[in-house]
């Protein structure tokens, strides 16, 4: 009797580092086209109006850049933590809690010239983003508190923390009764590229991809990430200090996803409002799971889950729902993590008796 | 406050906290043969909306929980498989199903929004028991779910730490290398806890749509999910436990539900957080006293295989 059994690789493949990805989307929309099909929903027509959505004129494009932004962004961040293996799915609380603190200065302080006014806006959502993340850093680092649940629930905190503001004492008089701050002074309006709604925030995702690159690649930092990622027990032999380096992660990560947050209000918005994420803080989840945690592969997989959010706002119009595009996503990494195996092994056939 | 009302605040307590006890008590059999299932909000959306859709469609809700059931059990299906068989990130993987499962959830329950429902469950009143002063009113004019729900948190306990059956799953969680080398076979120990897990979290996310709602919103379980996986821990990984955790919860969720209708001064906003911070707050407190994850499963989250023995 044949039977197959897995072997160990030596090393990971190259191409099947490529091929697994590309090939775990490709399952996941053939998925998404049986289950539309069964439905009684026409499969190819539904691709077809999430491609036009995407990319089927310049403003269609413009938009996808628009919402890969913040998933770049918050993948890089993401990207971080994961690497280390701290599992951070507190983005959408962290970045809430950035867009809070940037609509504070520009609100407060809109006055100022766009040249002081901008950074320290930044500056404050990377703030009050790190801090956000740094509260289950620092409980996992000392106390070794299982960090998933508390920025899970940092997020139900985070949202309901915004809303008392957009309710209560930052409501517009002016808003007709809407959960809407008033609308920042231009000064606090991020600059856009060219006459599009495309803003500097994506040479900001642009040049931190290349910085992780770096700092990941050629410094001591990068290299201790990686090391207590793999084994927290041969980091500490080795001297690398971990509890410092979670709660320097959990602070990088989240101050990202605040600067995330700063740039949506200040770029997209220009105001602080409810749903400014609609749950880019789990979709860069996958991005950066998808990517392999690569700065480059990143920012690609970012605009691949930009033009998917887009292509999927795109249907509502014909009465089909969003959450379409949820049900792709998760189906994407369960592709992704069934074909990993193959990465990490290779099926070999072996003779039953013969073992 | 009056007897009368702290009792029906008691009563609203269990009633809140049920839906939190079956998810909890899923996900405590799955972590106890060492599987983690993050995917515990998106396998109760799933059983919601099938339990939901089943008893539209049928009129009966019997047939929605069953309806229910088969939907979580599947959606545990998948994480068993890419798990077990497939060794999969447990984290990644639960992560995978939650977005998964809020997805089909909301997809299949467009055109039921809104949608009333004939026959949810209702409170039974247990005779002779019911009529008890103050217990009877929190504890025997419940639903049957109510009812079911302490059965099998209670079956469970018994299952854990009073059976052949019991030992088996706990040495999987514990040693699965052990448990292999005395003939358990791990992974069908793990499959059957990890579905059976998403049984129970389909039940759960019934009792939210036919019985505690009754209705069917996207998104209506709003983090109970989690805060079962966090449950598990605070229970220290014994479902007896984990029946006074899901009526603490219950009991902050239904208290807040009284202040705000009762206009007590304080935002709104805020004491929507409660069940959040309190969720935080009882983790620190019990992984401090604790010193860490001490109970946990020792294999859980760990892959087995043989070959790496």
């Amino acid at each position: 009797m044949m039977r197959y059994k897995l072997i160990k690789r030596e090393t990971d493949s190259l191409a099947s580092r490529i091929i697994v990805p590309v090939l775990s989307v490709l399952m996941a929309l053939l998925f998404g086209w049986i289950f539309l099909w069964l439905y009684g929903i026409n499969p190819a027509e539904t691709y077809l109006r999430m491609w036009q959505g995407a990319f089927g004129n310049s403003y269609a494009v413009s938009e996808t850049l628009v919402k890969a932004i913040p998933l770049m962004l918050l993948g890089l961040g993401l990207s971080l933590a994961f690497r280390m293996k701290i599992w951070n799915i507190g983005a959408e609380g962290q970045l809430y809690m950035g867009a809070f603190a940037a609509s504070g200065i520009a609100l407060f302080y809109g006055h100022l010239p766009a040249l002081i006014l901008l950074p320290v806006m930044a500056a404050a959502a990377f703030i009050v983003g790190g801090f956000w993340g740094l509260i289950p850093g620092s409980l996992r680092a000392y106390w070794g508190v299982n960090e998933t649940i508390i920025t899970l629930m940092l997020n139900y905190v985070a949202i309901s923390f915004v809303d008392s503001f957009i309710f209560g004492p930052w409501k517009d008089p002016a808003s007709l009764g809407f959960p809407l701050s008033p609308r920042f002074s231009p000064q606090a309006y991020l600059p856009t590229i060219g006459d599009s709604r495309v803003h500097i925030g994506l040479l900001v995702a642009l040049l931190l991809a290349v910085l992780f690159y770096f700092l990941l690649n050629y410094t001591r930092w990068g290299y201790e990430v990686k090391v207590v990622g793999e084994s927290p027990a041969s980091a500490r032999y080795a001297g690398i200090n971990v509890k410092r380096n979670i709660m320097l992660v959990m602070l990088i990560s989240g101050g990202i996803a605040g600067l995330a947050g700063m740039i949506e209000v200040s770029g997209i918005t220009h105001r602080l409002q409810q749903g400014i994420s609609p749950g880019y803080g789990f979709t860069a989840i996958i991005v950066a799971w998808l990517a392999r945690l690569h700065p480059f592969a990143i920012i690609l997989v970012a605009i691949l889950f930009g033009a998917l959010l887009v292509g999927g706002f795109g249907l509502q119009i014909f009465g089909l729902p969003f959450s379409i595009v949820l049900m792709l996503q998760g189906a994407v990494l369960f592709f992704l993590l069934g074909g990993e195996i193959f990465t990490k092994y290779r099926l070999q056939r072996v003779r039953k008796e013969g073992q | 406050m009056t007897l009368g009302a702290i009792v029906a605040l008691l009563a609203a307590t269990v009633v809140a906290g049920t839906a939190i006890l079956f998810a909890a008590v899923g996900e405590l059999l799955a972590e106890r043969s060492g599987i983690m299932n993050l995917g515990v909000e998106g396998m109760m959306l799933v059983g919601a909306v099938m339990g939901f859709i089943f008893t539209v469609l049928t009129g009966n809700h019997w047939y929605g929980l069953m309806a229910a059931m088969a939907g979580g059990g599947m959606m545990a299906a998948i994480h068993a498989f890419l798990t077990i068989t497939l060794r999969a990130n447990q984290v990644v993987c639960g992560l995978a199903l939650t977005i998964f499962g809020t997805g089909v959830s909301g997809f299949l329950g467009k055109s039921y929004q809104g949608t009333p429902i004939t026959d949810p469950f209702r409170a039974v009143s247990i005779p002779v028991l019911a009529d008890i002063p103050v217990l009877g009113p929190i504890f025997f004019k419940q639903d049957v779910l109510v009812y079911i729900s302490i059965i099998i948190a209670a079956l469970l306990w018994l299952l854990l730490f009073r059976s052949r059956w019991g030992l088996s799953i706990r040495a999987v969680g514990q040693n699965p290398a052990a448990a292999d080398a005395v003939g358990i076979s791990v992974s069908r120990v793990r499959y059957f806890c990890t579905i059976m897990g998403g049984v129970l979290a389909g039940m759960g996310g019934a009792y939210l749509s036919l019985a505690y709602a009754p209705s069917w919103q996207e998104n209506m379980t709003s983090g109970r999910g989690w805060i079962a996986v966090a449950l598990v821990i605070f229970a220290l990984w014994n479902p007896i436990r984990a029946i006074l955790g899901s009526y603490l919860f219950g009991g902050v969720e239904a208290l807040t539900f009284r202040m705000q209708t009762a206009g007590v001064d304080i935002s709104t906003f805020y004491l929507a957080m409660m069940p959040y911070l309190l969720t935080i707050f009882v983790l620190v407190l019990v992984t401090i006293r604790r010193r860490s994850e001490a109970g946990a499963p020792a294999a859980l989250t760990v892959p087995y295989h043989r070959e790496e023995r």
